[in-house]
């Protein structure tokens, strides 16, 4: 085609965006192995395969040319959230399925890159916790608190066999989010809760350092401009008043609000999964409103839903909500006298 | 006290690569032997040609004369003989041609006698008169007939901005236009000022360009003239019409609309400086200074007449290097590709970009819009680009227009940063040819139907006329007939006779007439049949007089 | 039970009164269904539908009489809007019925006698001319139908394809680099 421009910004390509994504997850992936052994880099490992040779398949299949598609890194990004959003040391078939269930349902079944309505790695977590909840639940303890620490070795085993020679009991313990909901529950008081050696600083022992990971990346990732302050900040800033809210009304019953910020996939859902563009609201206003719900209905499944964990569920049931968030938040558009108000006003 | 420019939204900061050739004065191209005037070089109808081949014109010599209210003429830009009026190729994306006087030089380049005007106390409708017959227009790339935009009515402007924002990489023939001939350019702006009658005068000029800000700052002051030169922020697409106008007055142009409905006229410096030429000399625009940079031997500005065929300009440069991928038109972010060096420079040409595949690397493939939205915060306009790509993607062209398409100025700007390499302008400039072309269709499809419903209705009508006459003519024959049998009038019995020989005849006629028959036509008209079809046998043009290809059989 | 139907018939009533509410102050006027169809119809008035003109043609469509797809001017576009108007599938256009590239009508000044005979043909009055006088054909407003071909007696009458130039140029749709490679 003949048409302008006839040059483009230098080193600016899809490629590049997953590029960076990726290099912004390696401090939590690195606090991750620190804490809670080699288990995390089998599972990176097996959903990358996994992802991979899906997507070769899928691309054969719909007869589209493989170099651009797969060079341009976003099954990469979606086999490594599917990884840290999972369970390590689980049985590899786990990871078969939420690549399974990422690349072709979620992802290809869409209609490929950028045609998706849901982060395809929520939709497999969402499938896998609905599926399996036992595996899902059983989170490695903390090397440092562990029974029995598992070495690298041991892990592939543990995966690859499915059932290793050890019993999960001694690799693994609750997370501090399930902690607190059974406890609470239970009437054990906070201040009991927070005493136990799992619960850490703020967030669970080793997972706060995680979270911490997740947030330097994140904001790493902002300074590089590849994601917008709106979605990580409302969907902070929504979970962090809703508990506080929460937590000042009942601090027996509810915790604290840097808990909530620290444990379970808050940081890795702000800055890495919410802020998928292609099934986050666009426009600025909406982008604020769909964090906000996002992170407002990982507070409600948290504190009241059955699941210990809220992230995948909250952010699916905010794509939902996407295109009308969208419709309804249009710019306003230079040299208009006002901002548009709805899909009605688009004619 | 200086104005302190605004912020519009979204712009991209492109590398400026106007190094390469602002470091020359501008040159002057050589006569050359042949040039050629297209008549379509400005926004609206074409001019049409006023000399004939074998004619002999002057420099300055009208060739093509303004047709319709948007349009202007062109003029020889030397003493030469019209050689031919025909298509050939001109500088336009289609690489389409387009109807051209080729005049060949006759080296003598003699002028007609240039008249010129004292403007002071010229009346600004005869100054706008002027200015229409020397074929000013537009010189910042939109060549909109200049003399139009001098009129004041029927808004009045308060306020003229000058462009000399220059925000397109590459291109510097303001920029040296402005640090060599500010003075010309600041009596350009008052002339101006003098057919509007505003009050404010603006000058914007980004701020990589300090020489052309000291110039014409210098020459405001010398002539004495309160116009205020203000630095932008190098941000493009600064230079666009509603962009400047934002910049330096906060004032958004309404959509749909242009920025003579809040009273703000803008010009080009480059149409500022034509304008003082053609007032001071009288000289129509028959020169330009364009750039001409890239992948050539000595990048510089060239004072060029309007119909230099490019390859002549480029050979003035040095000519392209070895390892040049192709040329473009304007700048790198708007401009086209140019598909035949054959084309002249026109009013519209501001300068040649000879490619590289180093600084120009091919397009690479495109990917899906992953919604990233940095189109979005790249867009002048504030509008959501990957939206409108969406719908223009799809040929849902009505969705595209409810996303603002209209309001697109096709700066590039989104799909220099988009991170798919997706074509983003080349849609929009499809989905609004197509939406235009519907609108035109429709209109045309009204127009036909409303003139056939009449063409239907008047038959009718005719055809009750027609009826009421014969009704009316048979109740006389009737009354007649009446008066026979009371009185045998013999009077009427004769006017009944003649009235049935009349009708006879008419039922006789309207028997024998029957249309799309050549056979049963009037001798008279038989023989003017015969001998047509003898000339169009003498012509070749009907074999046989039975070739009936499209007669009724 | 009479609670359980008293609240069914309670909720019944509401959602009819909101539904029968918003179906007046929602109404839109829809124009007939014939002046629909003859909005999307070209009103090049050629025949070619076996019609004597696009109205007729838009009433049979509309009475269910004719098929949507024998309109040759208005091309695949007018079959797929008429299509998705009437609800129905689109199809391709009928035996024998194709698509010309957009023409108009020629008269050869030389060899016009001036019979009006076209100008009686011509279904939008773009014909101008008068008994012995030549006759012209207005470009603007000719729809190249071509029923002034067949009337007149000197054959003096031609198609000529509307070219396009700089002025009627379009941009094209973007070449799609990223094709399927099956």
């Amino acid at each position: 085609m003949n048409g302008s421009p006839h040059s483009l910004a230098i080193g600016n390509s899809v490629n590049a965006i997953m590029i960076k994504v990726l290099l912004a997850l390696i401090p939590g992936i690195a606090a991750h192995a620190w804490f809670f052994g080699p288990g995390i880099w089998v599972s990176l490992l097996l959903c990358t395969a996994f992802a991979f040779m899906l997507e070769v398949l899928l691309l054969l299949l719909r007869g589209f040319p493989l170099k651009p598609f797969l060079t341009d890194g976003s099954v990469l990004v979606t086999a490594w959230l599917l990884a840290l959003a999972l369970p390590t040391l689980a049985p590899w078939w786990i990871y078969a399925v939420g690549a399974i269930f990422a690349v072709v349902i979620a992802k290809h079944l869409y209609g490929g890159l950028g045609q998706n309505l849901f982060n395809p790695a929520m939709v497999a977590y969402a499938v896998l916790i609905v599926g399996f909840p036992t595996y899902m639940t059983q989170w490695p303890a903390p090397v440092a608190l562990a029974l029995h620490p598992v070495g690298p070795w041991e892990a592939f085993d543990l995966v690859l066999s499915g059932k290793g020679s050890i019993s999960p009991d001694a690799y693994t313990s609750a997370t501090v989010l399930d902690t607190w909901k059974t406890q609470a529950r239970l009437g054990v008081p906070a201040s009991e809760i927070v005493s136990h050696p799992a619960f850490g600083h703020v967030g669970g022992f080793g997972h706060e350092w995680v979270a911490l990971g997740y947030l330097t990346g994140g904001l790493l990732l902002m300074a590089a401009r590849v994601v917008t302050w709106h979605i990580p900040v409302a969907f902070l800033g929504a979970v962090a008043l809703t508990t506080g809210a929460l937590h000042l009304a009942d601090p027996v019953h509810y915790a604290p609000p840097l808990l909530h910020l620290a444990a379970g996939g808050t940081m890795l859902g702000a800055f890495f999964i919410a802020t998928d563009p292609v099934t986050a609201a666009s426009t600025p206003r909406g982008k604020l409103i769909y964090a906000a719900l996002a992170g407002f209905l990982v507070v409600v499944i948290r504190v009241w839903g059955n699941f210990p964990d809220g992230i995948a569920f909250a952010i699916l049931l905010a794509n939902v909500c996407v295109p009308f968030i969208d419709d309804y938040t249009q710019p306003r558009v230079f040299g208009h006298a006002r901002r548009k108000t709805g899909p009605g006003d688009q004619t | 006290m200086t104005r302190r420019p605004r912020h519009f939204p979204g712009g991209i900061h492109p590398d400026q690569h106007k190094a390469e050739s602002n470091a020359t004065p501008i040159a002057t191209m050589p006569l050359l032997p042949r040039y050629v005037v297209p008549l379509r070089q400005h926004i609206g109808t074409a001019a049409r040609a006023c000399v004939e081949v074998g004619e002999r014109v002057l420099r300055g010599q009208p060739v093509g004369l303004a047709e319709g209210y948007v349009s202007t003429g062109a003029h020889a830009p030397t003493s030469g003989t019209v050689v031919a009026v025909e298509a050939r190729a001109v500088p336009h994306p289609s690489g389409l041609f387009d109807t051209c006087v080729v005049i060949d030089a006759d080296g003598e380049d003699r002028a007609v006698e240039f008249q010129p005007l004292a403007w002071r106390e010229l009346d600004p409708s005869a100054l706008r008169n002027r200015v229409r017959e020397l074929g000013l227009a537009g010189l910042g790339g939109a060549v909109f007939p200049s003399y139009i935009k001098l009129n004041p009515a029927p808004q009045p402007i308060h306020t003229l901005i000058v462009n000399g924002a220059e925000c397109e990489p590459w291109i510097t023939c303001d920029d040296r236009l402005m640090r060599e001939r500010a003075p010309e350019i600041v009596e350009g702006i008052a002339v101006m000022r003098h057919a509007l009658g505003c009050a404010t005068v603006l000058i914007g000029v980004e701020d990589n360009k300090p020489e052309a800000i000291t110039a014409l700052r210098a020459a405001v002051a010398a002539a004495g003239a309160d116009f205020e030169v203000i630095a932008l922020p190098t941000r493009y697409p600064s230079g666009g019409g509603k962009q400047i106008t934002y910049l330096l007055t906060g004032v958004e142009t309404p959509t749909g609309g242009r920025s003579t409905d809040v009273g703000i006229q803008v010009f080009n410096v480059g149409t500022a400086y034509a304008l003082q030429r053609a007032v001071t000399r009288g000289e129509p625009l028959i020169s330009r200074v364009v750039t001409v940079t890239g992948h050539v031997a000595r990048p510089g500005n060239f004072e060029t007449r309007i119909g230099t065929p490019i390859n002549d300009l480029l050979a003035a440069a040095g000519g392209a290097l070895a390892g040049a991928s192709g040329e473009i038109v304007g700048g790198p972010l708007m401009g086209f590709a140019l598909m035949d060096l054959a084309a002249p420079v026109t009013k519209a040409v501001n300068c040649v970009i000879v490619k590289n595949p180093s600084q120009f690397p091919p397009r690479p493939v495109d990917l899906p819009c992953i919604r990233c939205g940095a189109c979005a915060r790249a867009c002048p306009a504030g509008l959501q680009p990957f939206e409108m790509y969406w719908y223009s993607r799809a040929r849902d062209f009505g969705r595209a227009q409810g996303y603002d398409l209209f309001d697109c100025i096709e700066c590039g700007a989104c799909a220099y940063v988009c991170p798919s390499h997706i074509p983003l302008v080349d849609y929009f400039r499809h989905a609004k040819s197509e939406i235009w072309e519907r609108e035109r269709e429709k209109s045309n499809a009204d127009q036909a139907r409303q003139r056939h419903e009449f063409k239907t209705f008047r038959l009718e009508r005719e055809k009750r006329e027609k009826a009421e006459k014969f009704a009316k003519a048979a109740e006389q024959t009737k009354a007649a007939a009446n008066a026979v049998e009371t009185g045998a009038d013999p009077e009427a019995e004769r006017k009944k006779a003649i009235l049935h020989a009349a009708l006879e005849r008419a039922k006789k006629a309207k028997e024998t007439v029957t249309p799309k028959n050549t056979d049963n036509l009037p001798p008279a008209i038989q023989g003017e049949i015969a001998e047509i079809e003898a000339r169009r046998r003498a012509a070749g043009l009907a074999d046989t007089p039975e070739k009936t290809g499209n007669d009724t059989p | 039970m009479l609670e359980a139907i008293l609240v069914m018939a309670g909720i019944a009533l509401v959602l009819g009164g909101v539904l029968g509410w918003a179906a007046i102050r929602y109404r839109v006027e829809e124009d007939p269904l014939v002046e629909k169809i003859d909005a999307i119809l070209p009103q090049t008035q050629c025949g070619q539908c076996g019609f004597p003109g696009c109205k007729p043609y838009a009433e049979a469509i509309a009475k269910g009489e004719a098929d949507i797809n024998q309109c040759p001017p208005g091309g695949e576009d007018g079959v797929r809007r008429l299509a998705e108007l009437l609800g129905v599938e689109p199809k391709p256009l009928g035996e024998g019925l194709e698509p010309k590239p957009r023409a108009i009508a020629v008269i050869d000044e030389n060899l016009c006698i001036g019979c009006t005979l076209c100008i009686q043909a011509c279904p939008v009055d773009a014909i101008m001319g008068a008994a012995k006088q030549m006759h012209t054909i207005i470009a603007d407003q000719c729809t190249g139908c071509e029923l002034c071909l067949p009337p007149c007696p000197v054959d003096c009458i031609h198609m000529e394809v509307v070219k396009e130039d700089v002025a009627s140029w379009k941009w094209r749709y973007p070449v799609h680099m990223m094709k399927r490679v099956a």
